[in-house]
C-alpha cells in the first residue's frame, strides 16, 4: 500500500436481542440513532474526540425498512456536533456493509483525501417479528428470486448449501463440523461482556444441537436455529488513520493495528452459486487479500470470518484454504478453529454467539481483531505469537455476493 | 356428506363471548386452512357468528385479527406453499396479510338468529341457561331445513334433556371446552343416548385437526370437569368454615390457610379459593345449582357462595383478562388481601399471614412448587418424596392437604362409581389437561 493506514479506538455497543436478560420484545428500546451515538461516541473517547476527525462512514443495510430512514450521513454529526459541516457518507453492500465502511475509510486514507475517518457499522432491526425480518434480509439476495424462495429465505440459502453439503462429505460428519462450530460460539462469547450470548449458560452445547434436529416442517429443512445467527440490535466503530492522522489523535501505536492488505470481491447477485458447497467470493477475496498483504495463510494468528450459519463457518474454513475441499467439518471437529486451536476464529462469538447487527458485522471483526491484536480482549484474549502475528477479517454480504476481507498487524 | 363439504356453512351462537369467542377463533381458522387447498379453491365457506351483543361482535373482529395473525406467523412455512401460485403476493408480510384478509372474509358477525338457518353445523356457546339453550336450538331446527348438527359448549346441563326439549333426535352432541377455547387442548365430548354415529366421528374428526385432546364423558349433569371441580371447590369452603370454628379463627384465615394448603402443599397451579374466583362465584354458584337436583343423595349447594354473592362478591374475569375481587383480592395476579364476610371488607393479608403460617408449620425441605415441576421427567419421585413427608407430619398444614388429597381421589373415584366418567385415567386426564394439575386425583400419593 503506498501509504500506512491504521485502525485504532475500537468500540462495540452490545450486541442487543433474544439471549440477553435485558431484551424484552414488548418494551421500548433505544434506536438507531442511539446505537449510532453510543458506538461513535465510544471511539470519538479514545482519539482525542470529534476535532480530531476529518470524515465519518456508516455501514448499514436496511435501516430504510427496520428503521423507515435513509439518509444515514445525517446521524454522523448526532454523535458529536463537532462532526457538523464535516464529510460523511453511507455504505451498502447487504451484510457486507461493515467492511464496506472499513474499506471506505481505507480508500479515503490511501487517496489522502482524509487523515482520520471515523467507520461505523449499525442496525436495529428488532423492530420487526423474525418472519418479517426475513423479508427485509432477503433483500440481500436478488428480489426475483424472493417468490419462490423460503419464508426464511437466508436460513433456506443456507439450508440448501448445508443439503448439498450432507450429500458431498455424509450427514454425521457435517454435522459434527456445524456442532463444533456452534459449541466454539457460544463458548467464546460467554467470554465477552457485549456478546448477545454473554450470559448463555447452557451447560451441555452439544447435547442440545443434538436434540433439536432440523425441521423443515416449521423451519428449513437442513438447519436447526442453533446453526443460524440471531437477530441483533448494535453497532461497532473504529477510527481509520494515516501515520499523521494517528499522531493527531495522540494514541500510541502500542495500541493501534495497521491494514497490511485488502480486496473486495463480487459475485453476480443474479447467478445462483456454480457449487453449493463452496464459498468462490470469499475464496477469492480471501486470497487477493493476503497477496495484497504478501503473507501466507500460515502466518495468520486469528481470523473472524462471516458466520452468519454454521455451515458457512466450515464452508469458509475450505474457502480460505485452511481444510481441503470435503474437509472443512473435520477441520472444525477436530478443535482447529477452537479458541485454543491451530487456527482460533470469531474468539468473541462471531456471528452466532456475538451477534449479527448486518450492519455492523463488518466493523466489529475489526475491532475484534484490534482488541486481540493490542492486548484489549479481556477475557476473550488469545495468545498472538511472533511467528503468527497477523489477523484477517472476512465478510460477507448475501449469499457468497459481496466479500471483503482485511489482514491486519500490530502497530 | 364429508367433512369439508358439512363444514362449508358453519354458525357459532354466542360467538362474542369468552368460549365463543376461541371456538370461532379454532373454527375460522380450520375454515380457512381448507379453503386454501387446491381441491377447495372454488368453493365458499360461511362462518356465522352469531351474538346478541353488536359491541360484542365488534371486539370480537379486533380479537379475530390479532389472533389470526399470530398464528399466520407460526405457520408462515406452510403458507407460503399455500399461496405460491400467487404472484402478487412475495413477501411473507403480503402472505400473513392476505391469510388474515381470508379468514376474516369467511366470518359474517351479525346479530340475527337466522343467520343460523342455512348452516350444517351449529356451535352452541350461549349462557349456561337451558331453557335458552333449547329455545334457539329449537327456533334453529325449525327453520333449517339442512337436519344441522348442533355442538353444544354445556358445561353442566344434560344433553339429553335439551335433545328432548329441543326435539334433535341424535344430531346433537356435548362438545365442551376449556377456557380459553384457543389455549387448553382438553374437550369432554358427550354423547346422549341417541346422538349420531356420524355426529362423533365428525367431532373426533374437528377435534384432532384442532388438535384437541378428546375425553368422553357420560351425560350427567356438570359431567367430569365440574363434576370434580364443583365437588373439590365445596369441599374447601367446608373446609374453611370447620377450621374456623375448630381453632376460633375468623374466617377469612381459615380461607387463607385453605388456599394456600391447595396450592403449596398440594402443588397446583392456584388454590381452591382463587380457583372459585377465577371461575367466578356467580358461575360455580349456578353451575352448583344446574347439577344438585340430579344428585339426590348430595347436597351440592353452598351457603358460603349464596353469602358472597349477596354481599356483591362476585370473582370472574374482567374483558381484558385480569382477575376481579372473590374471595381474595389481587393486584397483579398476586394475592393481597382475603374478605371478611362478617365485617364485608377485604382484610389485608399482611395482617394475619404470618400468624397462619405459624398454625400450619414449616413445610419439609422436599416441598416443590408447580410451576418448577410440571414439565420435570422425575416429578413423580419428587412429588412422592414430599408427600411422604407430608403423611408423617403432625403440622396442621400437612395434615390437612393429606386429607384434602385424599377427598380429591374419593371425589374422583365417585365419579367412575357414579358413571360419569367411564375410568379413573378419564378423570386424571381432565385434571391434569383441563386443570393443569401436575398429578391426577387418582394417585398412590396420600393413602
Amino acid at each position: 500500500m503506498k501509504r500506512k493506514v491504521y485502525m485504532t479506538g475500537g468500540f462495540n455497543t452490545i450486541s442487543m436481542g433474544t439471549g440477553r436478560k435485558e431484551f424484552h420484545p414488548k418494551k421500548p428500546r433505544p434506536g438507531l440513532e442511539d446505537y449510532i451515538r453510543k458506538a461513535g461516541k465510544g471511539t470519538l473517547d479514545q482519539i482525542g474526540g470529534a476535532d480530531n476527525v476529518d470524515e465519518g462512514v456508516i455501514g448499514n443495510f436496511m435501516a430504510s425498512r427496520f428503521n423507515k430512514q435513509a439518509n444515514l450521513p445525517g446521524f454522523v454529526p448526532y454523535i458529536d456536533e463537532k462532526l457538523q459541516w464535516k464529510p460523511a457518507t453511507s455504505v451498502e453492500g447487504a451484510c457486507a456493509s461493515g467492511g464496506l465502511a472499513l474499506i471506505s475509510g481505507i480508500k479515503s486514507v490511501l487517496a489522502e483525501t482524509a487523515d482520520v475517518v471515523l467507520s461505523l457499522g449499525v442496525e436495529v432491526q428488532n423492530t420487526v417479528k423474525a418472519m418479517y425480518c426475513a423479508d427485509i434480509l432477503a433483500g440481500a439476495g436478488w428480489y426475483q428470486n424472493r417468490k419462490n424462495g423460503h419464508a426464511y429465505f437466508f436460513p433456506g440459502q443456507n439450508s440448501d448449501r448445508a443439503g448439498a453439503y450432507y450429500e458431498k462429505v455424509g450427514y454425521d460428519k457435517a454435522r459434527s463440523g456445524m456442532k463444533q462450530w456452534f459449541i466454539n460460539a457460544m463458548e467464546n462469547a460467554r467470554l465477552d461482556e457485549t456478546a448477545q450470548e454473554h450470559q448463555n449458560k447452557v451447560a451441555d452445547l452439544g447435547a442440545l444441537y443434538d436434540k433439536l434436529k432440523p425441521n423443515g416442517t416449521a423451519f428449513v429443512d437442513h438447519l436447526n436455529v442453533l446453526d443460524c445467527s440471531k437477530v441483533s440490535d448494535g453497532a461497532s466503530a473504529i477510527a481509520i488513520c494515516s501515520e499523521e492522522g494517528l499522531k493527531r489523535t495522540g494514541v500510541d501505536k502500542k495500541n493501534a493495528i495497521e491494514v497490511i492488505g485488502f480486496a473486495q470481491s463480487i459475485r453476480n447477485i443474479t447467478n445462483a452459486p456454480t457449487d453449493l458447497t463452496e464459498l468462490e467470493t470469499i475464496k477469492r477475496a480471501s486470497r487477493k487479500a493476503l497477496e495484497n498483504a504478501g503473507i501466507t495463510i500460515d502466518q495468520v494468528g486469528t481470523i473472524e470470518t462471516h458466520d452468519c450459519f454454521s455451515i458457512a463457518g466450515v464452508l469458509s474454513t475450505e474457502a480460505i484454504g485452511l481444510a481441503k475441499n470435503g474437509e472443512g467439518w473435520d477441520y472444525v471437529a477436530s478443535g482447529n478453529t477452537a479458541r485454543d486451536g491451530k487456527m482460533p476464529m470469531n474468539t468473541t462469538g462471531g456471528l452466532i454467539g456475538w451477534g449479527h447487527p448486518t450492519g455492523a458485522t463488518g466493523v466489529h471483526q475489526a475491532v475484534t481483531i484490534w482488541q486481540q491484536l493490542t492486548g484489549k480482549a479481556g477475557k476473550s484474549q488469545i495468545k498472538i505469537t511472533d511467528e503468527r502475528p497477523y489477523g484477517m477479517t472476512i465478510n460477507m454480504g448475501g449469499d457468497d455476493v459481496t466479500v471483503v476481507a482485511i489482514v491486519y498487524k500490530r502497530a | 356428506m364429508t367433512y369439508e363439504e358439512r363444514i362449508q356453512n358453519v354458525s357459532v351462537i354466542g360467538a362474542a363471548g369468552k368460549m365463543g369467542s376461541g371456538i370461532l377463533l379454532l373454527t375460522a381458522l380450520e375454515m380457512t386452512d381448507l379453503s386454501l387447498l387446491p381441491e377447495n379453491k372454488e368453493k365458499t365457506f360461511v362462518l356465522n357468528a352469531i351474538d346478541v351483543s353488536p359491541e360484542g361482535l365488534s371486539g370480537l373482529m379486533k380479537y379475530l385479527r390479532e389472533q389470526v395473525r399470530k398464528t399466520a406467523e407460526k405457520k408462515i412455512v406452510w403458507l407460503r406453499k399455500m399461496y405460491a401460485t400467487r404472484d402478487d403476493l412475495v413477501e411473507n408480510y403480503d402472505i400473513i396479510n392476505e391469510y388474515i384478509f381470508d379468514a376474516l372474509n369467511i366470518v359474517r358477525p351479525v346479530s340475527t338468529i337466522s343467520a343460523a338457518y342455512a348452516s350444517n353445523i351449529i356451535f352452541e356457546a350461549v349462557s349456561e341457561n337451558r331453557a335458552l339453550k333449547v329455545k334457539l336450538l329449537s327456533d334453529i331446527d325449525n327453520h333449517n331445513s339442512n337436519n344441522p348438527w348442533y355442538f353444544t359448549n354445556t358445561s353442566s346441563v344434560p344433553i339429553g334433556l335439551i335433545e328432548d326439549e329441543a326435539n334433535l333426535k341424535g344430531r346433537i352432541i356435548g362438545f365442551h371446552f376449556y377456557n380459553p377455547p384457543a389455549v387448553q387442548r382438553l374437550v369432554e365430548l358427550i354423547k346422549t343416548d341417541n346422538t349420531l354415529v356420524e355426529v362423533v366421528e365428525f367431532s373426533h374428526l374437528y377435534a384432532k385437526k384442532l388438535r384437541k385432546i378428546i375425553v368422553p364423558s357420560n351425560d350427567f349433569a356438570g359431567f367430569i370437569g365440574n363434576g370434580h371441580f364443583m365437588r373439590d371447590a365445596l369441599h374447601g369452603m367446608n373446609e374453611a368454615q370447620t377450621l374456623a370454628a375448630e381453632k376460633n379463627i375468623p374466617l377469612y384465615m381459615a380461607i387463607y390457610i385453605i388456599n394456600k394448603v391447595t396450592q403449596d402443599y398440594l402443588v397446583r397451579p392456584m388454590g381452591i379459593f382463587q380457583l372459585i374466583d377465577y371461575v367466578g362465584i356467580d358461575v360455580v354458584q349456578f353451575i352448583l345449582g344446574v347439577m344438585n337436583p340430579f344428585f339426590k343423595d348430595e347436597n351440592l349447594h353452598s351457603e358460603l357462595l349464596d353469602k358472597m354473592m349477596l354481599q356483591g362478591t362476585k370473582g370472574g374475569q374482567m374483558s381484558s383478562g385480569a382477575q376481579k375481587d372473590g374471595f381474595l383480592k389481587y393486584k397483579g395476579g398476586r394475592v393481597t388481601s382475603v374478605w371478611d364476610i362478617h365485617k364485608q371488607e377485604y382484610v389485608d393479608i399482611d395482617k394475619f399471614q404470618e400468624e397462619c403460617n405459624e398454625m400450619m408449620g414449616n413445610m419439609p425441605d422436599s416441598a416443590v412448587d408447580w410451576k418448577s415441576i410440571i414439565k420435570n421427567k422425575n416429578k413423580d419421585k419428587l412429588l412422592s418424596g414430599f408427600f411422604n413427608d407430608l403423611k408423617s407430619s403432625e403440622n396442621l398444614g400437612a395434615k390437612t392437604a393429606i386429607n384434602y388429597g385424599k377427598k380429591s381421589m374419593e371425589i374422583a373415584n365417585k365419579l367412575v362409581t357414579d358413571e360419569v366418567a367411564q375410568e379413573v385415567d378419564h378423570v386424571n386426564t381432565v385434571m391434569l389437561t383441563g386443570f393443569f394439575h401436575a398429578y391426577g386425583p387418582v394417585n398412590n400419593f396420600f393413602e
